[in-house]
């Protein structure tokens, strides 16, 4: 074969498009550095270098101090709160995320999925931490407040995650069923709830996992749990008190994630 | 010239891919491999390069012996081998000269190629052997956008941009229809013929094995059962390697105006 | 076999089992809702309750109060977008260490797993509280916390990506006389760069709703205001703050939303 192109006549078509391309996107992130730098105060009093004094403070010096040995089960008592309030929180809310995932699945909610589907919307697009405030603020500081948060801001993800398992069933089946003369509530009970559990199941676990970390920190706000006594003892630098409890937390988290993510793992 | 002195390979899991091999291999052969699935046609050729690393014996290449070879030594050494897969292997989000290029790897400092800071003449000979298998046009597509036959020229032609002395080619057709087959492997011929590369082949088809071979190395269980000049070969000696009579499937079909 | 006995549909065992995990997860549920007193009754008489608080006390917002609340709000993003872009950096050599095809040296790879399994189990909150005792008040704080905290997610995402690809490239690369960083540069990270840009900016959003809490602890942004005006009971002030973040995050995912699907 002889050459039948002159090699140096090949340019890169697209070359203009990727540079203007890369200009764009540079100038843009340039701004966005420059608005971080300028506009954000980064100072600090301490260098990053020296955290191991503090660090020794925290996950070191707590376990050589009877002091706080001796508050412990208190630490302990406050995270089952936050493991309870995450617990109520994300059954209600896997359950009230039922009815709204029906409703917002294509193929069940028919003309009215629009309506499921900008429920959804909405509660996800509002920032848990504000849920938790309005409640806070509503009902009065406390775990009841967090059981809200916790609850409301699950629907949001449950219902969206069960609507779309809904829109993946097998509609065959429930054809089938109709077929052989079953009832409206026979082809739900056999046709619908089957292929559905597992999967619901096991995103609610996986809520579960999320909301015991969320309702940590929303106890920083006032609903209750853990949250509330860490951000005492931060505000006063006690922190070995803080460091014992971010070892509870963090054991009771894993604990928690193990179990949860073995369950999952049976289930589908 | 490539020998092979009582080359064995055993795998991790104990599966023995290679026994006692005994070759050598002409600089400038055509030289095609047969054998059955599993036979150990891939080991043979990947245990050249040391893709897998042979366990015993002594590989020589130039006189030197290969296995013995540090990290740095072997990358220096695959840089004059080609490698040419079933599956093309190209990168396929990136350009068709990106991939190219991706032959001058080893030629180009870390932070040179990281940079895309390729020398001009690297670019060069990348683009030549594009022209050579007919597909420079298609220099800045994607190379997902290209049919099989040309993606397989992509990777035929970043072998070439090594500037190898020898060319390994496992299963370069498997995946093309018998047209595209055939005007693949004519490519590979002459590219062996006019650079006098030499060609290391694994095929299936034995009708391919004999209109572009100059010589057939036949493997069973590891095991070299047949090494001879390609006219001296006929359907029976197949059966012999393969164990079993000849089947449709054996062939490609004779398509010359691929 | 006993003929007489009904045929079962449901095998006993199964029946058992079915019946076992529901009383224990009603019980666990019952206790729940008495630890903290939130019986499902109460729980569905709070969400009238929220809607009477905001109408009552929440609207109307005290508009001028955004004076305040923009200059905060910005600061939560300048966390949010410095502690995102860090991560996104510093992410992109570790993932392929965490990754089992690219890192076949299993005593790195181990260690490496073990501390991202960790790192991750770290809620939000708690690295904001350890950073503002270690560097002090302040933002920079906050993009630490959210730094280490994104980091534990894109490592893992973009991992699991790189663990996915296409292993040929990577093959035909290290055939060529490539060694392990041009392997990595130019066969596998053309593979995953949509991903990686994906879930950097999927991180970008989870980091803007993570740093509307930062300032409750003192790690900057909004939180602080929000901390302010809420042990003051001023809701005219609460109700603009919120009003504003919710439309500041609601731009911010749908830009970074509408980016995402163009790109994968
Ligand atoms: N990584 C590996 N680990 C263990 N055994 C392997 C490995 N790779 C190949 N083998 C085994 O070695 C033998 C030879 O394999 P090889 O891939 O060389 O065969 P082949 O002749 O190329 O077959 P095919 O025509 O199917 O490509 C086979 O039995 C195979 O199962
Ligand atoms: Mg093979």
């Amino acid at each position: 074969m002889k050459p039948s192109l002159d090699i140096r006549t090949i340019k890169n078509p697209k070359r203009m498009k990727y540079w203007w391309t890369f200009v764009g996107i540079t100038i843009f992130m340039t701004l966005l550095y420059y608005v971080a730098f300028t506009q954000t105060n980064l100072s600090t009093r301490n260098s990053i270098w020296d955290a191991g004094p503090l660090l020794k403070r925290f996950f070191w010096d707590p376990f050589f101090m009877p002091e706080i040995h001796d508050k412990i089960p208190t630490y302990i008592h406050a995270m089952l709160e936050t493991v309870a309030i995450a617990y109520a929180g994300t059954l209600i809310g896997a359950v009230l995320a039922i009815p709204v995932g029906f409703l917002a699945a294509a193929n069940i909610g028919g003309h009215f999925s629009f309506i499921g589907k900008g429920i959804l919307n909405a509660v996800r697009a509002f920032p848990e931490i504000l849920f938790a405030i309005i409640f806070v603020a509503s009902v009065g500081m406390g775990p009841y407040a967090g059981v809200l948060a916790i609850g409301i801001n699950s629907i949001g993800m449950l219902g969206k995650l069960y609507a779309e398992v809904i829109e993946s069933i097998d509609m065959e089946i429930i054809h089938t069923l109709k077929a052989t003369g079953a009832s409206k509530i026979q082809i739900w009970v056999f046709g619908v709830i089957p292929q559905v559990i597992p999967e619901f199941c096991s995103y609610a676990l996986y809520r579960y996992e999320i909301d015991v970390r969320s309702s940590t920190v929303l106890g920083i706000v006032g609903a209750g749990g853990v949250g509330a006594p860490l951000i005492l003892a931060a505000n006063s630098r006690k922190w070995e008190e803080v460091g014992m409890m971010l070892v509870v937390i963090i054991l009771t988290v894993t604990i928690i994630d193990l179990i949860s993510t073995n369950i999952r793992k049976r289930i589908v | 010239m490539i020998e092979f002195r009582n080359v064995s390979l055993t795998y991790p899991n104990g599966h023995q891919g290679l026994k006692n091999i005994n070759l050598s291999i002409n600089d400038g052969e055509f030289v095609v491999i047969v054998g059955l699935s599993g036979a150990g046609k891939s080991t043979l050729i990947r245990s050249i390069n040391q893709m897998v690393k042979p366990t015993a014996g002594e590989l020589l290449i130039g006189g030197e012996n290969t296995l013995k070879y540090s990290d740095r030594k072997l990358r220096q050494f695959r840089r004059n081998i080609g490698m040419i897969f079933q599956n093309y292997n190209l990168v396929k989000r990136s350009s068709v000269l990106r991939n190219v290029l991706a032959g001058r790897l080893g030629h180009t400092g870390t932070l040179r190629s990281i940079l895309s800071l390729f020398s001009q003449a690297d670019v060069r000979l990348a683009l030549e052997s594009l022209e050579r298998v007919g597909i420079a046009d298609k220099a800045y597509q994607r190379a997902d956008q290209l049919s099989g036959g040309q993606q397989q020229r992509v990777s035929i032609a970043r072998a070439l941009t090594q500037q190898p002395k020898l060319i390994l080619a496992d299963e370069p057709v498997a995946s093309l229809d018998p047209p595209t087959s055939h005007a693949v492997m004519k490519d590979l011929k002459r590219i062996n013929q006019e650079d006098n590369i030499t060609m290391i082949v694994n095929l299936h088809a034995i009708d391919l094995s004999m209109q572009y071979a100059d010589r057939i190395i036949g493997l069973r269980n590891g095991e070299v059962v047949f090494d001879g000049p390609a006219a001296s070969v006929s359907e029976k000696t197949f059966e012999d390697i393969y164990g079993r009579p000849i089947k449709e499937d054996d062939l490609v079909g004779d398509v010359s105006n691929g | 076999m006993d003929k007489q006995k009904r045929i079962p549909i449901i095998p006993l065992k199964q029946k058992l089992f079915t019946v076992g995990v529901l009383v224990v997860v009603l019980s666990l549920y019952a206790a729940a809702s008495i630890f903290t007193g939130s019986s499902p009754a109460r729980f569905m008489n709070g969400i009238p309750e929220m809607f009477n608080f905001i109408i009552n006390d929440l609207i109307p917002p005290n508009w001028s109060y955004y004076e305040r609340v923009f200059p905060a709000l910005l600061e939560t993003w300048n966390i949010a977008l410095l502690s995102t872009s860090l991560a996104v950096v510093f992410s992109l050599p570790i993932s392929f260490l965490a990754a089992g095809n690219i890192n076949k040296k299993l005593w790195l790879y181990h260690p490496v797993r073990f501390a991202l399994n960790v790192l991750r189990t770290i809620p939000d909150m708690i690295l904001a509280v350890m950073f503002v005792a270690i560097v002090g008040l302040g933002a920079l704080a906050g993009v630490y916390a959210l730094f280490f905290f994104s980091l534990g997610i894109l490592i893992k995402l973009i991992s699991e990506t790189v663990e996915a690809i296409d292993p040929g490239p990577l093959e035909a690369i290290r055939a060529t006389g490539g060694n392990i960083l041009q392997i990595i540069w130019f066969g596998a990270l053309p593979q995953i760069l949509p991903q990686y840009v994906s879930y950097s900016l999927y991180v970008l959003e989870i980091n803007v709703r993570a740093s509307l809490v930062l300032g409750f602890v003192g790690a900057g942004g909004i939180g602080l205001i929000l901390k302010q005006q809420m042990s003051l009971f001023n809701y005219g002030n609460i109700a603009m703050i919120i009003f504003i973040t919710f439309i500041g995050v609601t731009i911010i995912d749908t830009l970074s939303t509408s980016l995402r699907k163009r790109l994968v």
